[in-house]
């Protein structure tokens, strides 16, 4: 059972209710370098496709009410337990799945 | 499939209805078909029903990983309406609603389909212009909708409070008087009831595990927790697992998976005449015929196959509810729970082929897939059949994201639906 509110650790205030944060999707998104050279396709998948995976999922998030900063965090679809939160622009840590 | 009418019921009553056989059979798995659907929900077992009835397949399956209609046809607040913008919205969710105006009488089966109206609120000058625009753009397109002043919808739906002293005022209402409720439990029941009389095999508790494509690289089988099936077309109505089932293909889809939660009062006499919606404040409420207060919330914020959601959700839901019904605030609560809904970004579905050659895609519905249930089953029933999609479904293609041809109902109604 996932608890009815979630704990999110912000990495700069610690561990706060979820209420006070805001989900920003799917994270390590990057815009193509060239928007004129990559084809329909490729820019379908920049604009519209985002992984959905029931498993570990990296996202972006906004401590909106608290200190306004983003960062991004590795949570479980499935319990939606958060498993880890770093700074924007670390690269995604390689978590072991399952656990949870 | 023993008819039910009233001279059967008649015959019963004398029977203590002991005699009334399955709903449908406690089917195995064959280990081959020429179509299997992935999904026992409504929408999976509609089509099922008009592949068997109008299209002669009989040798087909429904595969169900738990039990049929224990997902989200179990789940929703059960709304009907097909007031939706676009002529290709309009098109679909129309079409659902001639067919839910005779299902019970096609299926046999009592669906409880309630034709007692939605009634959508404006609370802003935004909202009357957004609602009176889609008013219109229902008329063109044959879809029943009216504009209501604040006094006629206090006269229509007298529970609201439409004083002008409350946080967000009512300034009217527009009213599809053709929609309603239905009891969804029954739709499915009385779907896999039909299918199951015309041959259909529905296996419960049969998981599809992974997809297995031929040399060509085109559909060969599924692989289940019940062993391997054999077939050449695969029709996928998993809703908010969707993702999951599909990447078991190598398909990945502008597809992401949200909680959506609701909830039931205790069950009181009849208090509420109607379907009631909000956009603005985000609540919509009806009364079911068993007497509960019916109450939607709106998705949780991020990805989650937990079909639970977080009680901050619900909680704003019923903040709302209580500022516009406050006679309802000391209504105690008897459960909540959520259901996996799976939203694109232009929170229309996708309904028709996918890059892999026989293996057809039906999701996408978000939060408002219940109220297609017949419609959905009908096209896709002939997308699969035919292997290419009828009129109504053919713009609804996955290519869309990639042409740019959107159904925008996301920026028509700035909510989920």
């Amino acid at each position: 059972m996932r608890p009815a509110l979630l704990l999110v650790a912000c990495p700069y205030c610690g561990p706060r209710p979820e209420t006070e944060f805001h989900c920003g999707g799917q994270a390590h998104i990057v815009r193509p370098v060239d928007p004129a050279a990559v084809d329909d396709q490729a820019w379908a998948e920049f604009l519209f496709y985002r992984n959905n995976p029931k498993g570990l999922h990296a996202e972006r998030w906004l401590h909106a009410y608290g200190c306004a900063r983003w960062f991004n965090a590795v949570r479980d679809t499935a319990s939606d337990a958060f498993r880890q939160t770093y700074p924007i622009g670390s690269p995604r840590p390689d978590l072991p799945t399952g656990g949870e | 499939m023993r008819r039910f009418s009233i001279g059967a019921l008649t015959s019963e009553a004398f029977n203590a209805q002991q005699g009334w056989p399955r709903q449908w059979r406690r089917a195995e798995p064959k280990g081959a078909y020429d179509a299997v659907i992935v999904g026992g929900g409504g929408h999976g077992l509609a089509t099922a029903y008009y592949m068997a009835k109008i299209h002669g397949m009989r040798n087909i399956a429904v595969l169900e990983k738990a039990w049929i209609g224990g997902g989200n046809t179990g789940r929703n607040t059960t709304i009907i309406r097909s007031n939706y913008l676009h002529e290709e919205s309009a098109a679909i969710y129309n079409h659902a609603v001639r067919l839910w105006e005779g299902l019970s009488q096609e299926l046999n089966y009592n669906v409880m389909f309630s034709q007692r109206g939605v009634l959508m609120l404006a609370h802003n000058q935004h909202d009357v212009r957004s609602l009176r625009r889609h008013i219109y753009a229902n008329r063109l397109n044959g879809v029943d909708n009216e504009w209501l002043t604040t006094e006629q919808v206090k006269a229509f739906c007298p529970p609201l409070n439409t004083s002008p002293d409350i946080r967000y005022p009512v300034m009217g209402g527009a009213l599809q008087r053709r929609g309603g409720v239905a009891r969804h439990d029954a739709v499915a029941w009385g779907y896999a009831r039909g299918a199951d009389a015309l041959g259909v095999d529905i296996v419960e508790g049969c998981e599809v595990t992974g997809i297995h494509r031929n040399r060509n690289g085109a559909v060969a089988g599924v692989e289940t927790t019940r062993g391997r099936v054999s077939t050449p077309r695969i029709g996928v109505a998993a809703a908010g697992h969707t993702s999951v089932v599909m990447e078991r293909a190598g398909v990945r889809l502008p597809l992401e998976s949200f909680p959506l939660q609701a909830l039931v009062s205790e069950p009181v006499k009849p208090v509420f005449p109607c379907v009631l919606m909000s956009n603005a404040v985000h609540a919509y409420i009806s009364q079911s015929d068993k007497g509960e207060l019916v109450i939607g919330a709106s998705t949780d914020q991020y990805v989650s196959y937990s079909p639970q959601g977080g009680l901050h959700i619900t909680t704003h839901t019923l903040e709302a509810i209580c500022e516009l019904f406050p006679q309802f605030s000391r209504m105690r609560m008897l459960r909540s729970w959520g259901g996996v809904v799976d939203v694109t970004p232009d929170r229309s579905p996708i309904l028709g082929k996918t890059p892999v050659p026989g293996l057809f895609v039906n999701c996408g519905w978000g939060t408002g897939g219940f109220k297609a249930t017949p419609g959905s089953g009908h096209v896709f029933a002939w997308t699969l059949a035919k292997g290419e999609p009828h009129p109504i479904n053919a713009p609804f293609t996955l290519d869309r994201f990639r042409t740019g041809r959107l159904i925008d109902e996301a920026a028509a109604a700035a909510v989920a639906h």
